[in-house]
């Protein structure tokens, strides 16, 4: 069998913080992995933790920061950390827009107005309507997450809607025409729109079916590839239990790359089949939409 | 002893906006210009272009729609994501490939992906998007600081000059080093006004002070005649959305790459 395919980090320039570990209000039926309101095989990170991985990207040159989770809102310390990063970088926040509030709301536009940088709101929903995104969300989360991206809004943040491709391919224009009609009703005049490709491991694992043997990124394809279409090539993910390669593999131990920023600054074998998925589409974690559609 | 360098990035086919900025750097005593490359996309008439960057010894980086043109590629690689950004794009790809000669093409294979310079002890890194990737997007709300200070250190360089966002922006970093978006002549920026921008660099020779920084940097407001330019435009069969952002300075397309601060700038 040959080596298996390697992405180097050819350079860290986005720093992930998995900030509620695995701990998530909702339990959603597709998530990559398997967040709900008891997982707490990640834990969260403390204000303390995340300064010092924070001064440690600094002195790397790290050039943006997502929070993630689970539900990153959930950590109490969230805003606290959000208004540190912002004095030094862009800061990301992928939530499911379901728990906000407007005190913080009010803070993180503050922070927000005496950056220099962005902050982005990512807001998960995966359907224009409550029949298509409850069943895979959970009831009612349909009617929550709006009312969350009509605070952002309210706030002056123009939020990512961000969606699982939980339909059918062909009915990708009609799902998108109908979310920009939904959004804007809900005051959001300018909606922005990001499409994922599910990921196979986790919940969705269960919920569909995992990846197949052949859904493998082999040594043949990566010739001619541009590697920077993996977040690998450029991105690390801080959880409190070390540094790991990628915010999708946290559940894959082989994925723990070290304790620091700098021991983490080492080849990944593209092993798995959701790096597969990564390979397929490119940038899937970017803020923009993937650059490829589903073939 | 001062001297003065101008900067021109994405020109987008707009000749007029060219000429103009010419014109006003000859006239603040700018002794060498240079072209950040992206000579095509969006406007009329792409050969118009060539014989004035030509004509004023204009040293210029190949951007990726000129890599793109150049090579006859299938796109022009600008880098976006959203099918409707593409969709325009791929619009003014076509009619800008089907409107330059085979020898503007063949000159712009030939321009090198970036230039490097010696001023003085300012060792300085002309490129197009960043100086690791053409088409990489800098934006100032979405690039660290610290980031810069590590690019600037591994590329060996006490300035760096990009475009390719559409939006100038200049970040002063540690040790007198700069890097600067020198902003692109080809359309306003989204801002509700019909000028567009370019660069001017002054380099303060002979300076006693070793502390103080010799470089001043500036950003040019450009005049020109657009109204001719959207007429051409319309002439042209040019689409109506880019035709709208020459005549009001607010971005109708291309928008979805845009980080929240500089799309809540706009007006879409």
């Amino acid at each position: 069998m040959s080596a298996p395919p390697i992405a180097p980090l050819a350079s860290l320039d986005e720093l992930w913080f998995q900030v509620s570990g695995t701990l998530c209000n909702l339990k959603c039926e597709h998530c990559f992995i398997s967040c709900n309101p008891s997982n707490d095989s990640f834990k969260y990170l403390s204000y303390d933790y995340v300064m010092k991985m924070l001064d440690e990207s600094v002195a790397l040159g790290v050039k943006e920061y997502y929070f993630t989770g689970g539900e990153p809102f959930l950590n109490r310390e969230l805003v606290a950390m959000v208004e540190q990063v912002l004095k030094v970088g862009p800061v990301t926040i992928l939530t499911n827009g379901t728990v906000l509030k407007t005190d913080w709301m009010k803070r993180l536009q503050t922070a927000e107005q005496n950056s220099q940088y962005s902050l982005e709101f990512r807001v998960s929903i995966d359907g224009p309507t409550a029949e298509i995104n409850d069943p895979i969300r959970g009831e009612r989360t349909f009617e929550r997450a709006m009312k969350g991206v009509a605070m952002l809004c309210e706030f002056g943040f123009l939020p990512i809607i961000t969606m699982t491709r939980i339909w059918d391919e062909s009915r990708e224009e009609e799902i998108l025409d109908a979310f920009r009609g939904v959004l804007r009703e809900h005051g959001y005049t300018r909606p922005r729109l990001k499409i994922m490709p599910r990921l196979k491991i986790g919940a969705e694992a269960n919920r569909t079916e995992g990846y197949d043997q052949f859904e493998r990124i082999t040594s043949e394809m990566m010739a001619g590839f541009d590697v920077s279409q993996l977040l690998c090539n450029h991105s690390r993910v801080v959880t409190d239990r070390g540094v790991y390669v990628c915010p999708i593999l946290i559940e894959s131990e082989s994925a723990k790359l070290g304790e620091t920023l700098r021991e983490a600054q080492v080849d990944f074998p593209l092993l798995d089949g959701a790096c597969y998925t990564c390979y397929q589409y490119g940038s899937i974690c970017a803020n923009p939409s993937s650059k490829k559609v589903e073939a | 002893m001062q001297t003065k360098f101008a900067f021109f990035g994405g020109i987008y086919n707009n000749y007029l906006a060219l000429g103009a900025a010419i014109n006003d750097a000859h006239s603040r005593g700018v002794t060498q210009m240079f072209c950040l490359g992206d000579l095509g996309a969006f406007g009329p008439y792409p050969d118009r272009v060539f014989p004035l960057l030509v004509e004023n010894n204009i040293q210029t980086v190949q951007g990726n729609y000129d890599h793109s043109i150049g090579n006859a590629l299938e796109d022009c690689q600008c880098g976006y994501t959203d099918p409707r950004d593409n969709h325009f794009a791929a619009l003014s790809y076509a009619y800008t490939l089907k409107n330059t000669s085979p020898e503007n093409r063949q000159w712009m294979k030939e321009l090198p992906s970036e230039i490097r310079l010696t001023w003085e002890d300012k060792s300085t890194l002309l490129c197009h998007g960043s100086p690791r990737k053409t088409n990489e997007f800098l934006w100032e709300s979405t690039t660290s600081t610290a980031f810069l200070e590590r690019l600037a250190q591994e590329q060996n360089a006490g300035i760096i000059l990009g475009t390719h966002t559409g939006l100038h922006w200049h970040r002063r970093l540690k040790n007198n080093r700069h890097f600067i978006n020198v902003g692109v002549l080809g359309r306003p920026e989204n801002d509700g006004t019909t000028n567009v921008w370019y660069t001017l660099l002054t380099l303060s020779l002979e300076q006693s002070d070793q502390e103080k920084d010799s470089v001043t940097v500036e950003f040019i407001p450009v005049e020109y005649d657009y109204e001719q330019l959207a007429r051409e435009m319309e002439l042209e069969n040019i689409p109506e959305e880019f035709i709208e952002t020459i005549r009001t300075g607010w971005w109708t397309t291309c928008l979805e790459v845009l980080p929240a601060k500089e799309r809540r700038a706009g007006k879409y």
